[in-house]
């Protein structure tokens, strides 16, 4: 899935992105206030991949995101967001894009003076083509693969710090899209609820085959990702033997002073080595 | 605080009209394509009209009462009492029922605007709501901008129906003028482009408050401070403009149907 590792200095030139690529920056870069935050950033996500950004605070993780649902407009190179060259886009023509991708942003960034069954059904009550029975199905429906269903007449500020993250989560899935961009979605919770999230992620990734980009500063997030898969039988995570993990579609990335300075999969990371990468993820 | 070049603070500068003047025309620009929010629309005009009543009633009132007072001594004088009523009702018909509704409005509503857009862009909620597919535009500044017009209309009426009732009353019980007196020189004196004047001031008034206030809001930086003072800035901008707009308003329409 996750093709060979890549390192800083060899990234390739861009090219026509091909269907199994359902997102693909080349030689992108952004900067605010006369720094410079990425230069020449280039990776692809494979159709049911989940790709791990690492990078201390403030490395650009996040822009990347929002570069990557037309948020923020880099200032050179290209963005290919399933298929389509999304860089020139003009803000209306990107809302159509926006249904295929969701985004799970650092702080839930849930409305606070809606209801949570308001805000996971934003998006179909904003579109106005279901009925009502329908949209409350469909709530229902994303409520239930966090475990959430109670909370639907609360309201943000009467969850914890991670049933926030989850509720997030419920509104990103509920139009199914089919690329997921994660915002260091443990930032901040307890290891017990950290875990639950990185489950929901693991089972978005396994039961449907959605690409994801995750970005995050937590090495242990995206090793458990990439170690476990999610038993449908048992409804819940379970740990990978050491030989099958190869075929986990999961691959990492490492961004250092605005560069993807690594790019492959666990058993390329864990081989690197590159002094920086191998006193990171030690 | 870092020290800025006069260049580049005339740039900043420029550069917040420029970017104020897309809110204010994309407002505008965004009621005439789909999608249309009515219940926005509603829901803020209830907020900012039937919220802001009670602070318009009463201002508008005392205003009137004041104004009836310290023109009662100069009347008085020359022994044109009776011309009190007029002289209340061209005051907050054409000038001091726009003005205080205006000014009451922008403390209460464009404060409350930027507060609160500014805490949607700092908890990330704008870029979720763009993430999610709809356009913050569309969906907070317009129906606040179109409701603040509206509604600010109305409140001006009231304003100046209640300051023109304040004045009768301070008239008919502190100096003795006839209350039916005072009601039909009031009502007389008034010609078209007094009221012409009187409600097209609001109009302009309630585009500045709202406009300014989301503008002010939707470039909040800097987390809750960012958003303090957002909120000072847009009562402190909206205020200014309301007394320097009533100025060249006030002049505008004297020369066009003279004195």
């Amino acid at each position: 899935m996750a093709g060979p590792p890549v390192f800083a200095g060899e990234q390739k030139p861009a090219v026509r992105p091909s269907p199994t690529i359902t997102l693909e920056f080349a030689q992108v870069s952004i900067g605010f206030e006369e720094k410079q935050l990425l230069e020449g950033v280039s990776f692809r996500l494979h159709h049911g991949e989940t790709k791990a950004i690492f990078g201390v605070a403030g490395s650009g993780k996040s822009t990347i995101l929002k570069m990557a649902l037309g948020l923020l407009k880099p200032d050179s190179g290209k963005i290919f967001v399933l298929g389509e060259e999304i860089t020139g886009l003009e803000e209306d023509e990107l809302f159509e894009l926006r249904r295929r991708v969701g985004i799970v942003f650092q702080e839930s960034a849930l409305f606070d003076s809606l209801t949570v069954r308001e805000n996971v059904a934003f998006r179909l009550l904003e579109e106005g083509q279901l009925s009502d029975a329908e949209i409350e199905e469909r709530v229902r429906e994303a409520l239930s693969f966090v475990e959430l269903e109670h909370t639907v007449d609360m309201y943000p500020s009467e969850l914890s710090g991670g049933m926030r993250r989850r509720v997030a989560i419920a509104r990103t899935i509920i139009t199914h899209p089919e690329v997921l961009l994660y915002d260091s979605p443990t930032g901040g919770l307890d290891p017990v609820t950290s875990n639950t999230i990185i489950e929901l992620l693991v089972k978005q990734r396994d039961v449907y085959q959605t690409s994801s980009l995750l970005v995050t500063h937590r090495l242990q997030d995206a090793f458990t990702m990439g170690t476990h898969y999610f038993d449908r039988a048992a409804n819940q995570m379970r740990p990978l033997p050491a030989g099958a993990r190869v075929g986990v579609p999961m691959s990492f990335a490492i961004l250092r002073d605005g560069c993807i300075i690594f790019d492959g999969n666990l058993k390329s990371l864990r081989e690197t080595g590159d002094a920086y990468i191998r006193e990171y993820i030690s | 605080m870092e020290l800025l070049s006069p260049a580049d603070w005339a740039k900043q500068q420029v550069k917040s009209v420029q970017d104020y003047t897309i809110v204010a025309a994309r407002s505008i620009s965004s009621l005439f394509s789909p999608p249309h929010y009515f219940g926005d629309t509603t829901q803020q005009a209830d907020l900012i009209g039937f919220g802001s009543l009670p602070i318009v009633v009463l201002t508008g009132f005392f205003t009137g009462g004041a104004l009836a007072q310290n023109s009662a001594d100069t009347l008085k004088r020359f022994g044109s009492l009776t011309l009190i009523g007029q002289l209340v009702s061209l005051g907050m018909v054409r000038e001091l029922g726009p003005v205080i509704t205006g000014l009451m409005a922008a403390g209460r509503n464009a404060s409350g605007m930027a507060s609160e857009l500014g805490s949607m862009v700092v908890t990330e909620q704008i870029d979720a709501m763009r993430a999610l597919g709809t356009d913050p535009m569309k969906k907070l500044v317009t129906p606040r901008v179109v409701s603040t017009v509206f509604m600010l209309f109305f409140l001006t009426i009231i304003s100046d129906f209640f300051g023109v009732a304040g004045g009768g009353i301070v008239s008919a019980f502190l100096f003795g003028v006839d209350w039916h007196q005072y009601w039909s020189t009031a009502w007389q004196i008034l010609v078209f482009q007094d009221v012409f004047l009187g409600l097209a001031k609001p109009v302009l008034f309630g585009f500045i408050i709202a406009t300014i206030g989301c503008y002010y809001g939707i470039s909040a930086r800097g987390g809750t401070q960012g958003v303090g003072r957002a909120t000072t800035q847009a009562m402190v901008t909206s205020s200014i403009l309301i007394i320097m707009v009533d100025f060249f308003v006030t002049r505008l329409t004297m020369t066009l149907f003279g004195q």
